[in-house]
């Protein structure tokens, strides 16, 4: 792509400060806790789904205020009354662990426990020896990073809780085994948006570890929401792996404190490189295993047990998020360094080995769960490249990521809620069937890999700022991306096949669930039209503040890709010319139709129905296989990126 | 470039490429038929064809299943309008898979156990040619520092001296592209396939014509591509593109089919060995 290039010289008069409020942002963190207490304490259904209906709407806006009309305010930070926080924290941080601690016993977990109380332990000796010598300016900041996955949590992680409320009524129709525990689903809900405002507001590391292990132990409670013996096990499995990423946190802190006594993020990422490259990789290797990259895959793989709405926001707006946030914040510290070109090496490998295993799966919420890891990977190999190209391609991909998957994921749990399973192969004619959901998983399946959408744009700028600085890594994004070809189009493929007429039946899904999936494939294709405002107005100041350079798609391509948008948006016309005059014929089936396009006359005259069945290829794309192989070449690689920073 | 020029150089480049594509068709189908010691069809006959194909009836299986393939159509019109007024070359190349989703899509939509079968082997002749597509831009980049197809046209280097690997390489998967024979798993214009005409079976009349002049845009456009390793001496671009399609013609009619796997496997290999290992050896030279 032809990419502009701007130096600081030239644009460094624009720097006017302008902070976003503290309110707004103390209001973002702390008003999702209070309707998480609200909620829990609900019990209606009426009164639940208003409040979740106004919080979900005043969180949307005030995250969108933070954008929207000052388009020109640049890095704030706001300096508060900072000992008593730092002394709430840590004395809340430690009660996680205790609770994680007992949780562990109880459930005779005892690596939980283990992990639990080496973290506690760690942050004890942090306060004991630098408790007082370390000190924290600004414990909460927002540039416009933070602001960009404000925005994405505020909307999408919103929306979801609005499909969730009509969502866990059905769930628990069709579910009856399982207790109604909703008041505790929508508080976690809750918590989680607050914790994951809190990760992006956070300056002091510690503050942000602690809003990271919130959202740890929310995801375990919600994965486990169901109490079944099997979400139990997967439940533990995130856990242990969230918490071996804390342990590595804290371990990052621990080593600040102790070298250089710098714990504040923006702090951290000016500082010499020789100097932070130890806790860069630490916190590089807690967002690896916060974002499932191999070999950290099956936690986010396992949490497909929770209900659907649960699989939405771990996976395409918040938790995974968080893990890749970090990641790309580090870039500026690891672009360059043989710790960050192994970063990328193992977010290459997970993008190409997850996006191989994709091909093998028929579970559609399987598949989501693969492409969201090979994206994750992607996004992480953009920080470990940490140019500034990379980075402005990792923001991009994050923020088409959360729209599209979540879209998604949400379609896929309508289709399992009307029809009890979620597997590709039976969505043959959904477009008949289910019109309206089939449109919009074409939409987000369109969003995910076409060009012009926005993950193609992404994927696109990736593949740039890779051939600029390492083209071996070029290997893992040229056939992941043809591999990512193959599973989506197959099931777009089965979407649109009709091999019998049957009525439409759209029933049973509730307002607020298709207004939640209508706005999500709006804003899948309207992001295709605002990205270049979004791009210069937030990623690309952001960018610039951190390397005086920035990069960007040039007027010509954007032309290019508008025609395309419109050429494409001109599909749906052909709704309109669906009558004319063709002559409707039945399938050729060897010349042997027996009244229709699907039974024919076999060689012994005997009549048979024809099936069409998707290739999925597991001889070679078997998850079994490539998961070892992926997961052994990944580990390795860890070891090497330990190994090389130190 | 104005806009004027560029729009004037496309419509100049939308009118000649099907008419170049074509005629190229039909030395394809002369020379053919030579090597299998017959005569052959006139130069011409692939545009009588078609001509004649526009004046038949439509017949279709689904009511929508010609739709995805005017969008397969216009795509590969916009591709190649991209391509000769030298734009982007990634953004090209995603023009034309976008394109070829589109064709692929309709066979789907078909709803034809051919069909389908013949979609879902394009599909994965798709995604066995698609890095090695890629992996071609990429090394265009590297030795001259653009991706923009004028630039790349007009270096002074000559493409193939550093980059004969990834030439190869791109000449293998232009056998899948252009699906001949060992490739042409998912459809062919041999008579001899045994899932009847795979991708195009259930497409009649005009519909067909038009994915016949679809491939005429694509023939034009792949050898472009093939052009511009040559480019710094227009002769020898003229003469190598000749060679190269000539040499596919004779493969297709060397080999016979081969089955999926090995397909996928040797393409995959190719791009690994040569495109990848001619991108690191121009990457650590440098």
């Amino acid at each position: 792509m032809n990419l502009q290039k701007w130096t600081s010289d030239t644009n460094s008069g624009i720097l006017h400060l302008r902070s976003p409020p503290l309110s707004t942002l103390l209001f973002l963190i702390g008003f999702p806790l209070v309707v998480a207490v609200i909620l829990i304490s609900a019990r209606g259904m009426a009164a639940r789904s208003v409040v979740v209906v106004f919080a979900a709407i005043v969180i949307a806006a005030a995250a969108l205020s933070l954008v929207l009309p000052r388009a020109a305010f640049m890095e704030a930070s706001i300096a508060l009354p900072m000992e008593s926080i730092e002394k709430g924290v840590f004395v809340l941080e430690l009660a996680l662990a205790a609770f994680i601690f007992y949780l562990g016993i109880r459930h005779t977990r005892h690596f939980v426990s283990l992990l639990a109380l080496l973290q506690a332990g760690l942050a004890v000796t942090t306060q004991v020896l630098y408790g007082r010598t370390v000190t924290v300016a600004t414990p909460l900041a927002a540039d416009k990073f933070s602001l960009i996955m404000a925005v994405i949590v505020g909307v999408v992680g919103s929306l979801i809780a609005v499909y969730s409320v009509g969502y866990m009524k059905a769930y628990h129709e069709h579910h009856r085994e399982f207790p109604d525990r909703r008041p505790l689903f929508f508080f976690l809900q809750f918590i989680f948006l607050a914790a994951m405002f809190g990760i992006f507001f956070s300056n002091s590391l510690s503050l942000l570890l602690f809003f990271w292990e919130v959202t740890t132990l929310c995801s375990f409670l919600l994965i486990g929401y169901n109490g079944s013996t099997e979400s139990r096990a997967k439940a533990y499995l995130a856990l242990t792996y969230n918490l071996l990423g804390g342990l590595s946190f804290a371990g990052a802190i621990l080593y600040l404190s102790a070298t250089t006594g710098v714990v504040e993020m923006d702090r951290l990422v000016s500082m010499q490189r020789d100097l932070a490259l130890i806790p860069a990789a630490l916190l590089a290797f807690a967002g690896m295993t916060k974002s499932a990259q191999l070999p950290f895959s099956s936690w986010l793989l396992g949490a497909m047990v929770a209900p659907t709405p649960v699989s939405a926001l771990l996976h395409s707006s918040t938790m995974v998020k968080a893990g890749v946030y970090l990641v790309l914040r580090l870039a500026p510290l690891l672009r360059g360094t043989l710790a960050g070109t192994m970063v990328a090496l193992i977010g290459g490998i997970t993008f190409l080995v997850a996006s191989l295993i994709a091909i093998s799966q028929s579970d559609a919420k399987r598949v989501l769960a693969w492409s969201t890891i090979a994206n994750l990977g992607l996004i992480v190999l953009c920080g470990g490249i940490g140019t500034y190209e990379a980075l402005w391609a990792g923001i991009l991909l994050i923020i088409f990521h959360a729209v599209t998957k979540a879209l998604l994921f949400l379609c896929v749990g309508t289709y399992e809620q009307k029809t009890n399973t979620r597997d590709i192969e039976s969505m043959t004619g959904l477009i008949v069937t289910m019109p309206k959901l089939s449109i919009m998983i074409q939409v987000g399946i369109a969003g995910m890999f076409l060009a012009p959408f926005g993950m193609l744009v992404s994927k696109w700028a990736v593949l740039r700022a890779i051939v600029d600085s390492n083209p071996l890594l070029v290997v893992f994004v040229v056939f992941g991306s043809s591999a990512t070809l193959f599973f989506w189009v197959k099931w777009m493929g089965k979407l649109i096949q009709v091999t019998e007429v049957r009525p439409a039946d759209e029933k049973g899904i509730a307002t607020r669930q298709w207004i939640a999936l209508s706005t999500l494939a709006a804003l899948t294709i309207a992001l295709v039209g605002f990205y270049p405002v979004i791009s210069s107005q937030l990623i690309e100041p952001y960018v610039r503040s951190l390397y005086g350079m920035v990069t960007t798609i040039s007027q010509g391509n954007l032309i290019i890709m508008s025609i395309m948008l419109g050429l494409v948006a001109l599909f749906p016309v052909t709704f309109f010319i669906y009558r004319r005059k063709v002559r409707v014929v039945d399938a050729y089936l060897g010349g042997g139709n027996v009244d229709s396009s699907t039974r024919f006359q076999g060689a012994a005259g005997e009549v048979k129905t024809m099936e069409m069945r998707n290739y999925y290829l597991e001889k070679i794309f078997g998850e079994r296989r490539l998961l070892v192989i992926g997961s052994i070449a990944c580990v390795a690689v860890i070891f090497v990126m330990f190994g090389v920073a130190l | 470039m104005s806009a004027g020029e560029t729009i004037l150089v496309a419509l100049i480049a939308i009118i000649a490429a099907p008419l170049v594509g074509g005629l190229l068709s039909g030395i394809d189908r002369k020379l053919s038929a030579r090597m299998q010691s017959r005569w052959g069809p006139p130069l011409l006959q692939p545009f009588y064809d078609v001509a004649k194909l526009f004046q038949k009836e439509t017949i279709v299986v689904r009511r929508s299943q010609n739709f995805y393939v005017y969008f397969f159509f216009a795509f590969m019109v916009f591709t190649t309008g991209l391509f000769f007024t030298g734009s982007d070359l990634l953004l090209t190349i995603f023009a034309l898979t976008l394109a070829g989703i589109f064709l692929v899509l309709a066979a789907y939509k078909a709803s034809s156990p051919y069909s389908f079968l013949g979609a879902e082997r394009e599909l994965l002749l798709m995604m066995a040619y698609e890095p090695m597509v890629l992996l071609t831009a990429v090394g265009m980049y590297l030795v001259t520092r653009s991706f923009i197809v004028v630039d790349v046209a007009r270096s002074s280097v000559l493409l193939i001296q550093t980059l004969p690997g990834i030439f190869v390489g791109f000449v293998f998967i232009l056998l899948f592209k252009l699906r001949k024979s060992p490739f042409d798993l998912s459809v062919s214009h041999h008579a001899h396939q045994e899932i009847v005409r795979g991708l195009t079976t259930e497409f009649t009349g005009p519909t067909l014509a038009l994915i016949e002049i679809a491939h005429w845009y694509e023939t034009a456009v792949v050898l472009g591509i093939v052009a511009l390793f040559f480019a710094a001496v227009p002769w020898l671009a003229a003469v190598a593109t000749a060679a190269v399609f000539f040499f596919l013609i004779l493969v297709d009619n060397v080999f016979a089919r081969v089955k999926w796997q090995l397909a996928l496997g040797s393409a995959w290999i190719v791009a690994l060995a040569l495109g990848v290992g001619n991108i690191l050896v121009v990457y650590f030279i440098r």
